[in-house]
């Protein structure tokens, strides 16, 4: 009995271990979105100019997140550091998985934007060039980048706040946009 | 061997108190003490109990901070894009306080659903700044320096 | 090229950290001598070469070669030059690599000065000492290496956070990691018993000065991070309870109570096992604030930039370290004799009930620290535990402690006569008594706690006192005789009357700086005038002037009381455009009994200022009290008995703390 009391110590510190590494996966800045399975609020933006490719892009607004498609929504500016570190991933979610990603440029100078899209490449559908930032604290954007995953019908499912990295793609994004489509 | 015995027993008695007591302490301060987050589309749910101390946080609205003149008092509102929560303010603002940006605030909600604040932390960056994200820029190249900062980020509040 | 030369440094002392934990080890398991003695040199070795790496690091920022990305990250060619040497250890790479030093520098000491300790238990100290060696050396090379390049070197750095430019911030991380890393020491000493399963009065007398030397370093540390805090967030106050900040105090909670529970191994050959679990809980603590301050699971306002991977590496050698030791403890700690046997009124029961409470208060500030960790993966709500949960549970269970230090040293070894000692201080319960009444009845105060605050500060400080009169028979024989006596007093003696005094000027400060302020907060164009307790503040002008590497917006207030004008402060808000940051520095008046203290915030010349004012009592008294504890500590450590490497003088029985003048 005397003996197992001298194993206390260790018994403590083991568990405080276990919540450590459990913590590790959190992020305490973390703040909880208050707009998951809600619908995306209202707005419309116009298009950021002077993009390289010139498709159908007349602004992004409400509207084209409600064609019945999933859609990923991810917040960039091009003075934004990870912006660029998560890109690839973007693209390769563009191009390489086929999902329709639109773009909310935010509190940017145009030129830079476009610039930037012309140096790392363009994976996004639409831009919405938000330059005031308004938009985006609608939408509860605290920072660059964020990424959120609308279904068909304009409803938020999932924000990340951060940089994307391939497992946040493959496991939590990819079987959204699939799943709901 | 027996007085042995008898101050284990003292020290086991001494040490059972303690931990009684300091578990009692720290419960007992918890149940008071704790500081719930809460975000404002908590507080317009009424889920929110008034005048205890509580910690919220969101993104101040824009076109929303009003200095109240001749006075150290700040009024604006608290946003998590669903509901917004006024807020007014006795002090100094943190200095990356602004319009549209991350911020927390400590302090109670009153009857009438006004956060009174007595501490308002700013979120600190802009930019979500992982140091490996840093590590893979300055591999490929691409790591700026003084990049970082919302070019219009020095616009100053309202 | 320097750099590189760094680089390789610190891969030849990685490697030699390797052959130092291993060797000896079995060396002294063989009781081969040639095997123990290696232990010496590659400790020794280990500590050049780090330094080495070290000297580069700070020549490479000195020299703002921006091709090197620690500095480029951290560094600009406008920094004053003071800061370009303290920005080498104000990230975290650079950080890692003075924790890296000062551990091997320990080391060395070790090496050097430990002439007298038994070989076998010299060469298991330093091999404990390498395995750490290793661990940090390890985590430095594969995830924080100070010394990658950049491909494309900026023209010029990002800077370093401005809130760290600053001379208080500047020595601060030397000190407190000078304390952490000292804690290295006992813990080896003792991991290093239980493996030798001996713990008695020769190893205690080896432990206490590597401890006491790391805890003068951790309380200046400490008193340092705290007065940066006061003057530089402008918030007025001196302690947050922030994580952070609870990550430096908790191992030295545990160090003060260690520093004690030594002086019973050595007197009374009691409490080892107790002891041993505290020299290991000490210096995990400082892995656990180093984890928590690197990993990024509590958020605080000093961390460093965070990262998961290197999270899971400080976890894992915490994990490997005070597992594998805590381990070991329970396997061996067992089998250690214990023969002294004891009352609970003596001396040694003092100091174990310092200790019970010392323990409990650290317990409670760990799990307040790790509580909103605790729900937050528990997924039970974000929570954030703010100073009231400590002060509700700190200040109770140290109230026992600041009444028992007084006491305890009229206490003598054994058994002691409760009353008789109380009888003698008659005097300092007086005081405290009259104390008492007299805040109850002057001040303005609600509640009886500030009063019983000020009485605790009045009872230790004329205790304490008493203490060293009756030891040396102050007005009870001739003066020559005391003087005879005082001069016979060992220094350990008075190591512990002056740091007892600090104590004692801490709680004062304490006591003015939380309960006895005034504050106030206001709109102010020059001109406006404002009064605060007793002096009027005037808000002179507001000027724009141009700092070496900043920008700031500067009010100047006068202070005058009665009408008479006696000081200026000036209090600025600071803008650094590298950093694309805004600092504030608050004016400060000091009276020594008090801090007249301002700060400014935004405004314009027509909307004018917000300005805050504190009155601020006693408030200076924290950082000497901290300053005297530790220069109470320091004279502890010149004592012939504690000196290393000094044989000791069993003439001399007067205690490590102090104990009862010799026969009468």
């Amino acid at each position: 009995m005397r003996r197992l009391l001298y194993f206390l110590p260790l018994v403590i510190c083991l568990g405080i271990a276990l919540f450590f590494y459990r913590g590790l996966d959190l992020n305490p800045r973390d703040l909880p979105s208050a707009l998951i399975n809600k619908p995306a609020p209202e707005f419309s933006l116009p298009a950021l100019p002077g993009r390289d490719i010139q498709r159908a892009d007349d602004g992004l607004a409400r509207t084209d997140l409600t064609t019945g498609k999933p859609v990923v929504v991810n917040v960039w500016a091009s003075w934004c550091i990870p912006c660029v570190a998560e890109h690839p991933l973007v693209d390769r979610l563009a191009k390489r998985e086929g999902v329709t990603v639109h773009g909310i440029n935010y509190r940017d100078r145009p030129d830079a934007a476009a610039a930037w899209l012309k140096r790392l490449g363009d994976p996004y559908a639409k831009v919405g060039k938000d330059e005031s930032g308004r938009v985006s604290i609608d939408w509860g954007v605290y920072g660059v980048p964020e990424t959120y995953v609308i279904d068909g019908n304009g409803v938020i499912l999932y924000r990340h706040a951060g940089a994307l990295s391939p497992e946040i793609l493959e496991r939590k994004i990819l079987p959204l946009v699939k799943g709901a489509g | 061997m027996r007085s042995r015995k008898r101050q284990r027993l003292w020290i086991a008695c001494i040490g059972l108190i303690l931990l009684g007591a300091a578990t009692a302490l720290a419960l007992n301060a918890f149940e008071d003490n704790l500081v719930f987050f809460h975000g404002p589309s908590d507080i317009a749910a009424g889920k929110v109990e008034q005048g205890r101390l509580i910690r919220i946080g969101g993104l101040v609205q824009e076109n929303s901070v009003n200095k109240i003149a001749n006075t150290a008092k700040i009024e604006f509102r608290i946003t998590d894009g669903v509901a917004a929560t006024p807020v007014v303010f006795e002090g100094i603002l943190p200095d990356l306080f602004r319009e549209g940006q991350g911020v927390v605030a400590n302090g109670r909600l009153d009857a009438n659903g006004l956060f009174t604040a007595s501490e308002i932390l700013a979120k600190h960056d802009e930019n979500y700044m992982p140091p490996e994200v840093v590590e893979a820029l300055k591999k490929s190249g691409q790591w700026k320096m003084g990049g970082g900062a919302a070019p219009n980020a020095a616009g100053g509040n309202s | 090229m320097i750099a590189e030369i760094g680089h390789f440094a610190l891969i030849a002392a990685f490697l030699l950290a390797g052959l130092q934990a291993t060797v000896p080890l079995y060396g002294a398991h063989k009781g081969d001598r040639g095997m123990m003695e290696l232990a010496r040199s590659t400790a020794v070795g280990q500590f050049a070469l780090v330094l080495l790496a070290f000297a580069a690091l700070v020549n490479a920022f000195v020299t703002s070669d921006f091709s090197v990305l620690n500095v480029a990250q951290n560094s600009h060619s406008t920094k004053p030059m003071l800061y370009k040497i303290s920005g080498a250890w104000g990230n975290h790479e650079g950080s890692l690599l003075l924790w890296a030093l000062i551990l091997s520098l320990f080391g060395a000491m070790v090496a050097c000065f430990g002439r007298n300790l038994p070989p076998s238990l010299r060469a298991r100290t330093l091999a404990i000492q390498g395995m750490i060696a290793l661990g940090f050396l390890a985590f430095m090379l594969f995830t924080s290496n100070p010394f990658d390049r950049i491909l494309a070197p900026p023209s010029d750095g990002a800077g370093l956070n401005p809130l760290l430019q600053d001379p208080g911030l500047a020595f601060h991380p030397p000190f407190l990691y000078f304390g952490y890393v000292g804690l290295s020491i006992s813990f080896s000493f003792a991991v290093a018993a239980l493996i030798e399963g001996k713990v008695d009065a020769a190893w205690a007398r080896w432990v206490r000065p590597w401890t006491l030397a790391a805890w003068c370093g951790l309380t200046v540390g400490i008193g340092l991070g705290s007065w940066w805090a006061y003057y530089e967030l402008g918030w007025g106050g001196f302690w947050f309870w922030d994580p952070v900040e609870n990550a430096s105090f908790m191992p030295w909670l545990a160090a003060t109570a260690l520093l004690h529970s030594a002086i019973v191994v050595e007197k009374r050959d009691a409490l080892k096992s107790w002891t041993i679990l505290l020299a290991i809980v000490a210096f995990s603590m400082s892995l656990l604030g180093t984890f928590l301050v690197r990993s990024g699971v509590l958020t605080s306002v000093h961390a460093f930039a965070t990262d998961p991977e290197r999270g899971v590496f400080i976890l894992a050698l915490l994990a490997v370290t005070v597992g594998g030791s805590l381990t070991l403890f329970a396997i061996r700690a067992p089998k250690l004799q214990t023969t002294g046997v004891f009352q609970p009124i003596s001396r040694e029961g003092a100091l174990l009930l310092n200790n019970l409470f010392l323990s409990a208060a650290a317990a409670t500030v760990l799990l307040g620290t790790l509580y909103p960790l605790f729900l937050d993966v528990l997924d039970a709500g974000k929570v954030s535990v703010g100073p009231p949960f400590f002060n509700a549970t700190f200040g109770p269970l140290m109230a026992p402690v600041l009444g028992a230090m007084v006491i305890g040293p009229f206490l003598s070894w054994k058994r002691a006569d409760f009353r008789q000692a109380m009888q003698k201080l008659w005097l300092g319960v007086a005081a405290a008594v009259t104390a008492i009444v007299l805040v109850l009845i002057l001040s303005g105060v609600e509640g009886i706690l500030p009063a019983v605050g000020v009485g605790a500060a009045v009872w230790i400080i004329c205790g304490t006192l008493l203490e060293l009169a009756d030891r040396v028979k102050l007005a009870r024989v001739p003066l020559t005789e005391s003087w005879r006596r005082a001069r016979r007093t060992p220094r350990a003696a008075y190591g512990m009357t002056v740091a007892h005094l600090g104590v004692g000027l801490v709680v004062a400060g304490v006591l003015g700086a939380t309960v006895f302020k005034t504050e106030s907060i206001q709109n102010m164009k020059p001109g406006d005038t404002v009064d605060v307790a007793g002096y009027t503040f005037t808000l002179d002008r507001v000027e724009r002037l141009q700092g070496p590497n900043y920008q700031a917006e500067r009010g100047v207030f006068r202070i005058s009381t009665d009408g008479e004008q006696f000081a200026t402060v000036n209090a600025e808000r600071r803008a650094y455009p590298v950093e694309g940051d805004t600092t504030t520095e608050a004016g400060i008046h000091t009276t020594w009994v008090a801090d007249l203290y301002a700060v400014i915030g935004e405004g314009s010349p027509t909307a004018g200022w917000t300005t805050r004012i504190y009155h601020n009592p006693l408030v200076p008294w924290i950082w000497l009290g901290t300053i005297v504890m530790s220069l109470g500590g320091v004279i502890s450590l010149t004592d012939r008995r504690l000196r290393i490497g000094a044989p000791s003088r069993r003439r001399a029985p007067t205690g490590g703390s102090s104990s009862p003048a010799p026969a009468e």
